[in-house]
């Protein structure tokens, strides 16, 4: 037997018909009823039924119709009979034997659907235009099965405010405030092109993807490029993937901050070499009032680097680094710890002392961000050629020098780092804040916080050098 | 600066942040106001790196007064700084909703002036959103730690989720990565949020039109990767989290690399695989009643990249198996590598009717070569030894299905 059914209720109606007389599902073959094409085939009444007392199916069957008639398969109405068929022939429980071959196919039918509509809630998007003054909101979409009845409602609920209309090659919906009306299908040519927000929403686009992270595949799987053509922001996609392997090599590579002392280094970067020209350096106003540039000292492959901030009265006069009153307590608590100066490479983050007032009376004057970053190439240079196990750099000027200005004494004094410049890295305070702070109680205490942390240091490498 | 600069530059600065969803509320309609909250979250689009888009999420401003070592926005970073007035994000919102694009606002904000100061701006939207324009789309709002109880009272009410972010999994780290902020703290604005939504519960249980409290509940994220601490240390502190303040949703984020790093932090990410092994993990906690010392036990506190955490459990425990899948009780089918929650429920829905074969777990779609030795079924039982050496070998999914996108699917569907 023959029987043409055009949608859900039609099927409903015919199927009635067909289970009161008895037909089994062999015995029948559903086909599409088409609009103003009269078929060739002698088609057999439909057995139309209007619904019959005791005859009843679980609701889950009616749910998984409903989706199961918005497939396009032509197949469609053939399993759903065979189902239906089973159901009121002693398989009641059979929904729930979702491994069987005839519900799993529903299912399958279903699950197309489904996952055909949720990708419809998602791109739809909607133009403004004007018309009469009136704001209308207008979309053209493409999906894959005849969902727009099924999907229509959730956007009336959705935008109850707007007047808009969804166009598709199938079909069409439209909302007017009060209710939906649906027409025939419209091609892509009648839609409206551009709105001005597109624009906006591209540029969210772009700044809310992470280079770091690409991963095309997972995103062609979940936004399948068949809808790209009406998602305005996938025009981006191809130059955003072209662009991501050099956006993140400039997201992990540190801003190159070029010191100017860099132009004075020798060619040769042995350590009497770099001392000879640092000598010569103008990279910064230091050398004006300084009377020469104090290098670093120790031997090359010293196991510890120490780094303090910038040579004082005494240095400037002398031309070595620490040997004034903080050189003197350096040396104290060095010993103390069990380190041997000798042993140590020891110098400054910045190469000539800066200082205010007259010649009578030189008073240190800190120095700023500009210098410590000017003097950075030789800093780096010693650290190129000494190779440390481990930096400690004595104050938040050197400590700066290598971490940038956001680094912080006493939130991160004493732990110990891996860093680029070297296996360990520590910081800790200078001597000279030492010697001044006034509170004596206080002294006492940072004294102890700094003896523990070269503690700390002389362990450290001694557990390397196991 | 004109509104699409800020754009650029406050998406820009809130696309570290992994929570993105807009799952698990709900908010009908009404006839004068726009959008509707359903349930499932819709992702409305996807980026290139396979993350959906489903809200806005943005900052409100990237200044932020703290100085997070991890983070782009701290004090001491120069990166481009810009600041929307609340007036901006509102009309951004409703535009970028009515055009669907979006499900929703997701808002953030570096702390300016203090928390208290920053909350009031971050509600200001919602409440703007939700009162003048009659907004029934869905508001997730940063809670941040700190800030007063009325405020966080007054996001509630009006977002559908909060969520204070724990930042890292340990004390420790906090204290060297992010040294102004504490479990403390910010366990006491989780507490106060899950709090709040219990007593909102039980309200609207004896009135349905008592207010609604983040009816989505509550969030946090967690980076990993930035400090070397373990993942049976990371998942410790979730399952916590859980417990003690009932979490909806606990977002592990690989640390990605940024621009201008503090010269402590890894200059590159840890593999993303890492992300999504303790999302499989996380799950695992959730849904399968595993506990953290089975999945990272002392003697392996890291989880393997190679092998999904409930395999790699299960090679631990071989003589838990074979389990019958005609007769084990649910929990011992869970813990089957390749079985979810979904199949299994439906197995045992299945088995009262009829016996259970091969075929049936080919048609739920069950990894066949995965699971076949650790079942028995009514045609099947496992004819390689559970203790033969070549196990790992055959259960292993091949290279290519264990790519980061599977691994993604997984978490998200809990299937494993
Ligand atoms: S302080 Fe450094 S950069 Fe400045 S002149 Fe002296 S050596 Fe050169
Ligand atoms: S408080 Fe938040 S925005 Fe500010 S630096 Fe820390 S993580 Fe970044």
């Amino acid at each position: 037997m023959r029987v043409e059914v055009a949608d859900l209720t039609s099927f409903r109606e015919a199927a009635r018909g067909l289970l009161v007389r008895g037909v089994s599902p062999d015995q029948v073959l559903f086909s599409e009823e088409r609009e103003r094409q009269s078929s060739l085939l002698t088609v057999d009444a439909p057995p139309r039924s209007a619904p019959v007392a005791g005859l009843s199916v679980p609701p889950a069957f009616l749910d998984l119709a409903e989706r199961v008639a918005c497939h396009r398969a032509p197949e469609r109405w053939g399993s759903l009979y065979r189902v239906l068929w089973r159901l009121t022939h002693g398989e009641r429980k059979l929904l729930e034997v979702v491994s069987d071959e005839d519900v799993y196919r529903l299912h399958t039918l279903a699950k197309a659907v489904q996952r055909d509509a949720h990708k419809m809630k998602a791109f739809v998007r909607f133009r403004k235009v004007e018309r009469e003054g009136e704001e209308y909101f207008i979309a053209w979409h493409r999906p894959d099965h005849l969902i727009v009845r099924h999907v229509a409602p959730f956007f009336a609920r959705r935008f109850p405010s707007m007047r808009w209309s969804i166009l598709t090659p199938d079909a069409s919906v439209s909302w007017d405030l009060e209710k939906l009306s649906y027409g025939p299908g419209v091609p892509r040519s009648e839609a409206p092109e551009g709105d001005a927000l597109e624009e906006m929403w591209s540029t969210y686009y772009a700044s809310t993807f992470n280079p770091a992270r690409l991963n095309v595949r997972a995103m062609r799987a979940e936004m399948p490029q068949k809808h790209w053509a009406t998602l305005p922001e996938a025009r981006l996609i191809p130059e955003l993937v072209r662009g991501a392997p050099e956006r993140t090599a400039r997201m992990v590579r540190p801003r190159i901050e070029v010191s100017d002392a860099s132009l004075y280094l020798p060619e040769h970067r042995d350590l009497a070499s770099l001392a000879r020209a640092a000598q010569g350096c103008k990279a910064c106003p230091l050398h004006e009032r300084a009377t020469r540039t104090v290098f670093g000292e120790g031997p090359v492959g010293a196991r510890v680097m120490l780094v303090g901030e910038q040579p004082g009265d005494t240095e400037d006069r002398e031309g070595r680094p620490f040997i004034g009153p903080a050189g003197q307590l350096l040396d104290d608590v060095l010993a103390q710890v069990g380190l041997n100066r000798q042993e140590l490479y020891v110098t400054n983050a910045v190469k000539h002392f800066g200082w205010m007032g007259d010649e009578k009376q030189r008073l240190h004057a800190k120095p700023g961000r500009r210098e410590v970053l000017a003097c950075k190439a030789w800093l780096e240079a010693e650290v190129a050629q000494v190779k440390p196990r481990m930096i400690v750099c004595l104050g938040a000027t050197a400590a700066q020098s290598f971490l940038g200005p956001g680094f912080r004494i006493n939130l991160s004094r004493g732990q110990v780092f891996e860093t680029p410049w070297a296996p360990a890295w520590m910081a800790t305070f200078h001597p000279s804040a030492l010697l001044r702070m006034p509170d004596e109680r206080a002294r006492a205490q940072a004294r102890s916080h700094f003896e523990a942390d070269l503690r700390k240091v002389a362990e450290t490498v001694r557990a390397a050098m196991e | 600066m004109d509104v699409r600069k800020k754009l650029e530059i406050l998406a820009d600065a809130a696309k570290y942040d992994a929570s993105c969803s807009s799952s698990g509320g709900k908010r009908k309609a009404s006839k004068e106001g726009l959008g509707s909250v359903e349930g499932m979250g819709i992702c409305h689009s996807y980026t290139p790196d396979g993350r959906c888009v489903s809200l806005l999420k943005i900052l409100l401003t990237n200044f932020c007064i703290y100085d997070c070592q991890y983070c782009i926005n701290r004090i001491s970073s120069d990166t481009a700084r810009a600041r929307f007035t609340p007036a901006e994000v509102v009309q951004l919102t409703l535009d970028f909703y009515k055009r669907n694009y979006i499900e929703g606002l997701f808002l953030s904000s570096g702390v300016i002036k203090s928390p208290d100061y920053t909350m009031e701006q971050l509600i200001e939207v919602a409440r703007t959103l939700r009162e003048v324009h009659g907004f029934q789309g869905y508001i997730h709002l940063k809670a941040v730690p700190g800030a007063s109880k009325e405020l966080i009272d007054e996001a509630g009410r009006h977002a559908d989720r909060l969520s204070a972010n724990i930042e890292l999994p340990t004390e420790g780290d906090l204290k060297k990565l992010a040294p102004e902020k504490s479990f403390a703290v910010t366990g006491e604005t989780m507490k106060e949020i899950s709090t709040r939504v219990e007593q909102a519960k039980a309200e609207r249980e004896e009135s349905p039109k008592a207010p609604k409290f983040a009816p989505a509940g509550q969030s946090t994220q967690m980076i990993v990767g930035a400090t070397p601490t373990p993942d049976a240390a990371i998942l410790d502190t979730a399952s916590r989290l859980y417990t003690r303040f009932k979490l909806k949703r606990v977002y592990y984020s690989a640390y990605s690399p940024i621009p201008l790093v503090d010269a402590r932090l890894p200059a590159k990410s840890p593999p993303l695989v890492r992300e999504h092994r303790l999302y499989q993990a996380d799950w695992l906690l959730r849904f399968y009643g595993f506990r953290v010392d089975e999945l990272a036990p002392p003697e392996h506190p890291d989880l393997s990249l190679e092998l999904d955490p409930k395999l790699a459990w299960a090679l631990r425990r071989r003589e838990s198996f074979p389990v019958d899948v005609n007769r084990a009780p649910r929990e011992s089918l869970l813990r089957v590598p390749g079985m979810g929650v979904r199949t299994v429920d439906r197995l045992l829905r299945i088995r009262r009717w009829h016996r259970i074969t091969l075929a049936d777990l080919a048609r739920l779609r069950v990894p066949l070569t995965r699971v076949k030795p650790f079942i028995v079924t009514a045609d099947h039982r496992p004819t390689l030894l559970l203790d033969s050496s070549r196990l790992v070998e055959k259960v292993k999914p091949a290279p290519t299905q264990l790519s980061l996108f599977t691994a993604a699917q997984e978490a998200r569907s809990g299937e494993l």
